[in-house]
């Protein structure tokens, strides 16, 4: 399967297989109007199996969710069809309105207007507990 | 600006500090009297709460202030939907400080955010409520003396129960500690508190269902209530329920110095017969919360630079 390459935008690649779905939908790209491919299930040498998401444009893009998903995916950065940055994205140590508490009795569930933060409380774990009641970040 | 929120939230010399300050005013309680003349605490309470409102009041009038009081969501702006943060905002224009209780988790930390005053967390529902551990921490260092090389028995509802949780995580900031946790199998000590106070700090620890084989044992017992409603069957709970129950009669095995401890209310869970018995020290509890209060009232004032 060919996806042709992109002129200016970003390529995420290294996406543990399975997990390309997830990312795509936290990053938003199903609401913006720009040619995006996801691709699942591509061979990989690293990997064996693995997801990539391609955006073609020059648009912003939150690394921390990145990170949050699969710290293990590179990011790379294309201008004039030529690669110009590799990133590897780290685990952050906060997210921001990236997901969302479901402790009923948390204070953001009835606060609409509350941001909703999550710190990184266990990073051999993977695991983001809510800023305001702790409560664990389901997992992904 | 400084508050606190939890526990950890204050340092142990911080704690150490505010315990010194708490001993401090009880031998010379008329040195503080006036103190925070022209102060004021406000006492959010958006939830029901009898001791520990009535603590935070009794605290700042001990230290010569004022107290603003809002009981009862129903009673205040949150009735007509203010947010936590705007009642902060709006609060800060008319107190120094605000003691807060909410039933939504992370509450007092919005508020926090918000002030322009110190808030402390008066407990924002089953999350946190650190001032009764430091009430619990002041009266373990008066009744025995020393924070480290105790053994401590935390007993009931070992699952549900924060104040447990912050009690073991407050103690095993101390050297030397060994706990006892007993409890029904239903209701054990979670497996993560387990592993962040107790496991990740190599703190020995038992575990068992049977308080009389134990008591002999300890230094502390810090006794909670099992409620009916935490079984999955009644069946159960009947079975158990009187297991956990503290009377004289399993107060003969215990050693002569134990210091029993319970954060109240009290329902059955200790016999009123065992209040008559030197090693109750429940309601010393009590009074040692007003104390640490009137510490941490002063300690955040001072820092925000109101005193």
């Amino acid at each position: 399967m060919n996806v042709d390459s992109i002129r200016d935008g970003i390529v995420i690649d290294h996406i543990t297989a399975g997990l390309g779905r997830k990312l795509y939908n936290l990053l938003g790209l199903e609401t913006i109007s720009v040619p995006v491919a996801l691709l699942t299930n591509v061979s990989s040498e690293k990997l064996g199996r693995k997801d990539m998401i391609k955006v073609d444009a020059d648009i912003p893009v939150d690394f921390n969710v990145i990170g949050y998903v699969d710290p293990g995916a590179t990011v790379n950065i294309i201008r004039d069809g030529q690669l110009v940055e590799k990133k590897q994205i780290d685990m952050p140590e906060t997210l921001v309105n990236v997901i969302a508490c479901k402790n009923p009795r948390c204070i953001t569930s009835c606060e609409q207007e509350l941001q909703q933060v999550f710190r990184l409380s266990n990073r051999a774990k993977k695991e983001y507990r809510c800023l305001y009641c702790e409560t664990r970040a389901a997992v992904l | 600006m400084r508050s606190v929120i939890d526990v950890p939230d204050l340092s142990l010399e911080e704690i150490d500090r505010l315990m010194d300050t708490a001993e401090d005013i009880i031998a010379h309680p008329a040195v503080y009297s006036e103190r925070c003349r022209g102060k004021k605490l406000a006492t959010l309470f958006f939830e029901p709460s009898t001791r520990t409102r009535l603590s935070f009041e009794a605290a700042m009038y001990e230290l010569g202030g004022n107290v603003l009081s809002v009981t009862g969501a129903g009673t205040s702006s949150a009735a007509k939907g203010e947010s936590v943060a705007d009642t902060a905002k709006t609060v800060s224009c008319y107190a120094d400080i605000i003691a807060m209780r909410h039933p939504k988790e992370g509450a007092a930390l919005v508020a926090a955010n918000n002030a322009s005053v110190p808030v402390i967390n008066a407990g924002d529902g089953g999350h946190c409520h650190p001032t009764q551990t430091l009430a619990d921490l002041l009266t373990i260092r008066r009744e025995k003396g020393r924070m480290g090389n105790l053994t401590v028995g935390v007993c009931g509802d070992l699952k549900f129960g924060r104040t447990v949780h912050s009690l073991i995580a407050a103690m095993s900031r101390y050297e030397n500690l060994r706990f006892v946790l007993i409890s029904p199998e239903e209701l054990k000590v979670p497996s993560y508190v387990k592993n962040e106070c107790l496991k990740q700090k190599n703190i020995p620890y038992t575990q068992t269902t049977d308080l009389e084989s134990v008591i002999g044992d300890l230094d502390i017992l810090y006794m909670t209530r099992v409620q009916r409603e935490r079984f999955f069957n009644e069946e159960d709970y009947l079975r158990l329920k009187d297991s956990y129950i503290l009377t004289p009669e399993k107060l003969q095995k215990a050693r002569p110095d134990l210091c029993v401890m319970h954060p109240l209310p009290r329902v059955n869970e200790i016999s009123v017969a065992v209040d008559d018995d030197p090693r109750a020290c429940y309601f010393k509890q009590v009074l040692n919360g007003k104390y640490m209060r009137m510490a941490l009232i002063l300690m955040l004032l001072k820092e925000a630079g109101r005193l």
